[in-house]
């Protein structure tokens, strides 16, 4: 039995890696199709995204003569980490056997590791706005990464554990109850989404001035499946942030590993959610514009506030 | 008379705008600067001239402007010793048409601080526009650095630079006083100025960016995100314009003018007809001219939208981008179906305009400015309460106004900057003097400044554009085409184009033929601004202070 189970669990955990590294792309082609609607243009299409990997990966890298070792590797471990974080997070049923492997602590780790390779990277061929984008890209996560830690507490308050099987599971089968505490770690968790994933207003995954870039700017010098690699990883990390905020805020319709039955279901509940977030994703860049990079710290500041109060209302009024 | 000098004697030119022509002495430029500075007026555009074929030396062309009109001077210089006053302490923007000037013909300023290539980024040896300009571009080895001669063969300067390879150079001699030992310098070795000091560094951008725009290259200082300095180097889209007029004719010359800078096609056709109505003294037909301010208008209109649409770009605000944009094709596509181009070159002609406009055309356009009218209105509801692009736009890349007349800020970012200067109020040619244009002006001079003058211009172009078709009165559109210019005369042309005013001078020869053509951008002036305008300011915010600029590279790298 057993064996079976883990078999089972095996084969589940087999299915969610698939699927979100062939879906990820998916989510990036069905934001951008949003905001193509919202601005009035018809947009390149949902499969634009698989369109520019295969492109990419068809091409010659080109790579600067100075770079080292270190330039060439950062993009599969940068992959590597987001696919794994995409892995641990219960996307489609809960008590995946990964999962153990790293709680929520060590998620929040795994985002950090893909950080400080991507920045070293990005200072390693010694162009000036690659030491430039690291720089800003640092400023934004010292400050989101508390935030999320925050928020991640929150829920770990609620469910007594920092695992994520078990905060899912503590509130996937509860009855549907407002935890305002939940809500204010909610508005918390977009903001921090927002910034992580390089989106307006923090950073505008669109521009072509490489003055104002973030995220961009400590990819410029990479080309061909060197780059490709790191944009699958960008929207496996936007797949992945989106997971967990469905995982911590409305895990409502997850599996269990093992029931084949709710399986169906679960992708149903799993898709209707994703296609509902990056609509809200869409709108909200939408509505918004690109806040002065100093003014990110505050846009980030009232994150941990936020998420901080959530803390303090469970903590206090425990709800 | 404009100005009054004693040994100064000015000869009203003819044309479309008050322009008066006068020779002085070198000696003469600083004082009659300084008059003209203290006046309120400003420099318009330096450009130089070979007139050794007639005997005379070089000759140095400045043109100044005040209330009263543009002042055109014109003073011979040495053959042997091309030199003149440096005028740029009295205007600065004047220092980087100066250094032009020494790249494209050897004469240079006196005592002046700054002897860099400013156009020359090493690609010829000479002096271009010298009318026995030798190409060394097809010369086998590199290392031939022969000057010219400057007494062979004055006649055939026309004929381009092919047919002047048989002509053997003599030996260097009469520059080797120049100011610039630095001829033969390598192409990269551009000595930028250094920002010393603990945490300062340098970010070079460009000339290549990571958008399809103008190559420019941009040095900053900066400490952390704030920048100390900004150098701009331009001149990478030098195209040797000036010296493919001396090889054109009337006609061809239009639609090269046409080609100066591809925004501003419709200015620099009118300035470039005005310029040669004026030798020719002819005028053209009353409905050309009514036609001619309709398609200025319809640039500036183009333009305009286009630019805010930009600006929303630039802060991420891509809904904005999406709708001016939107609203921009309409507008060229209504251009391409009633005048058959959507940037409408081509379509101004010595002596007249090459298209007319149908009832259709004026009901189209009718609709279009109802249409445009509503829907910007919404927009600029929309720019003006977003607190995201406000918070962007206000305060970011000012200039003050004190600091725009000193440098001299002209066109729509002068206005922004309360310099209240724009040639269809001022110097109101035909059909401009019975449209009474309202100037829009603000003092601000930051970004949000810049662009209410955008909003405030666009919906006077509209005002403007409906004024036209009520009043454009019947008749021809063109008479006969201007085929061919006196000789030894000299014309200028100044329109307000949507950028600023766009002056095009010409000289003809003996023979009518074009001895020198100077097409001057508004951008000569606005570029050095665009240094000031960003000091302070943070790097992220650089694209969006030039934008609200929106300067042209090959307007003045020509």
């Amino acid at each position: 039995m057993e064996n079976t189970n883990l078999a089972l669990g095996m084969l589940f955990q087999l299915f969610q890696s698939l699927l979100v590294v062939l879906l990820a792309p998916l989510l990036m082609g069905w934001v951008s199709q949003c905001r193509a609607w919202l601005q009035n243009r018809s947009g390149p299409g949902l499969l634009q995204p698989y369109r520019m990997l295969r492109k990419l990966f068809l091409k010659d890298a080109v790579i600067a003569f100075n770079a080292s070792p270190l330039f060439r590797v950062t993009p599969y471990i940068l992959f590597g980490c987001m696919w794994l974080a995409a892995a641990i997070i219960p996307i489609i049923a809960v008590d995946l056997p990964f999962s153990p492997a790293a709680d929520v602590i060590a998620l929040v780790g795994v985002f950090a590791l893909a950080r400080v390779f991507i920045a070293l990277a990005a200072m390693d061929i010694g162009t000036a706005f690659g030491s430039l984008g690291a720089r800003r890209e640092m400023l934004v996560s010292f400050l989101a990464e508390p935030a999320l830690l925050m928020v991640l507490f929150t829920a770990s308050l609620i469910s007594h554990s920092t695992q994520l099987p078990s905060i899912v599971g503590a509130l996937a089968h509860r009855e549907f109850v407002l935890y305002p505490s939940l809500a204010f770690a909610a508005l918390a968790f977009v903001i921090v989404l927002l910034a992580e994933n390089a989106r307006i207003p923090v950073d505008n995954p669109n521009t072509h001035l490489e003055l104002t870039m973030i995220h961009e700017a400590m990819i410029l010098e990479y080309s061909a499946r060197h780059l490709a690699l790191i944009e699958w990883a960008v929207s496996l990390k936007l797949f992945a942030y989106i997971s967990l905020g469905i995982a911590l805020f409305i895990p409502h319709g997850i599996a269990d590993v093992g029931k084949w039955d709710a399986l169906p279901l679960s992708i149903a509940a799993l898709l209707a959610k994703l296609v509902m977030a990056g609509a809200g994703l869409a709108l909200l860049e939408t509505l918004l514009a690109k806040v002065r990079i100093f003014r990110a710290p505050e846009f980030l500041g009232t994150a941990f506030l936020l998420a901080v109060l959530g803390l303090l209302i469970h903590i206090l009024l425990g709800a | 008379m404009p100005i009054t000098h004693p040994n100064l004697h000015l000869n009203r030119l003819d044309g479309a705008i008050p322009a008066w022509l006068g020779e002085i002495s070198p000696d003469d430029l600083l004082p009659i600067c300084q008059n003209v500075s203290d006046g309120g007026g400003r420099l318009l555009a330096l450009w130089g001239s070979d007139v050794r074929d007639q005997g005379n030396g070089f000759a140095l062309h400045v043109s100044l402007v005040n209330e009263a009109g543009l002042i055109c001077l014109s003073m011979a210089l040495d053959t042997a010793q091309p030199v003149y006053p440096d005028i740029s302490r009295i205007f600065p923007a004047v220092a980087r048409m100066q250094r032009a000037a020494y790249d494209l013909l050897g004469i240079y300023a006196q005592e002046s601080q700054d002897h860099r290539k400013w156009i020359r980024h090493g690609a010829w040896h000479g002096f271009p526009l010298r009318k026995d300009f030798v190409n060394h571009q097809t010369h086998p080895h590199p290392n031939l650095p022969p000057m010219p001669s400057h007494q062979s063969s004055p006649a055939s300067g026309r004929g381009g630079e092919r047919e002047m390879q048989s002509s053997i150079p003599e030996g260097e001699g009469t520059m080797a006083r120049s100011p610039a030992e630095n001829v033969d310098q390598p192409l990269d070795a551009y000595p930028f100025v250094r920002v010393e000091g603990q945490g300062v560094h340098e970010i070079p951008v460009g000339p290549i960016h990571a958008g399809i725009i103008e190559p420019g290259h941009f040095r900053f200082s900066v400490v952390g995100e704030r920048v100390l300095r900004l150098e701009e180097r331009l001149g990478y889209t030098h195209k040797g314009i000036e010296k493919r007029f001396e090889s054109l004719t009337l006609q061809q010359g239009a639609r090269l003018a046409g080609r100066v800078s591809g925004d501003s096609t419709v200015a620099y056709a009118w300035a470039y007809a005005m310029a040669a109505e004026s030798i020719a003294a002819v005028t053209p037909p009353e409905r050309a001219l009514w036609l001619r301010a309709l398609l200025l208008e319809r640039e500036r209109i183009a333009n305009h939208l286009g630019d805010l649409g930009d600006l929303g770009n630039d802060v991420a605000l891509s809904f904005g981008f999406a709708q001016f944009w939107i609203l921009k094709e309409q507008v060229l596509r209504n251009n391409a179906a009633l005048f058959g181009h959507r940037y409408l070159m081509d379509k101004i002609v010595p002596g007249g305009v090459a298209v007319d406009l149908t009832a259709f055309g004026k009901s189209t356009l009718r609709d279009e400015c109802t249409m445009l009218e509503r829907e910007v209105r919404v927009l600029r509801g929309i720019y003006e309460e977003h607190a995201g692009v406000q918070d962007r736009f206000i305060a970011t890349g000012r200039v003050e106004p004190k600091l725009a007349a000193q440098l001299g800020l002209c066109g729509l970012a002068g206005r922004a900057s309360a310099q209240a200067w724009d040639a269809r109020v001022q110097f109101a040619c035909a059909p401009y003097d019975r449209l009474d244009v309202r100037m829009a002006t603000y003092r601000n001079g930051d970004v949000a400044a810049r662009a209410i003058v955008r909003f405030d211009e666009l919906f006077e172009s509209l005002r403007l554009q409906r004024e036209i078709m009520d009043r454009l009165v019947h008749g021809d559109a063109a008479t006969e085409m201007l085929e061919k210019l006196p000789g030894n005369g000299f014309g200028v042309g100044m329109v307000e184009g949507w950028r600023g005013e766009v002056l095009v001078a010409i000289h003809t020869d003996a023979t009518g033929r074009f001895a020198r053509v100077h097409p001057h951008d508004p951008s000569w002036q606005n570029w050095p601004v665009l240094e000031h305008a960003i000091m302070g300011n943070i790097v992220p915010d650089f694209p969006l202070i030039n934008k609200s600029f929106n300067l042209s590279y090959s307007g003045q790298d020509l």
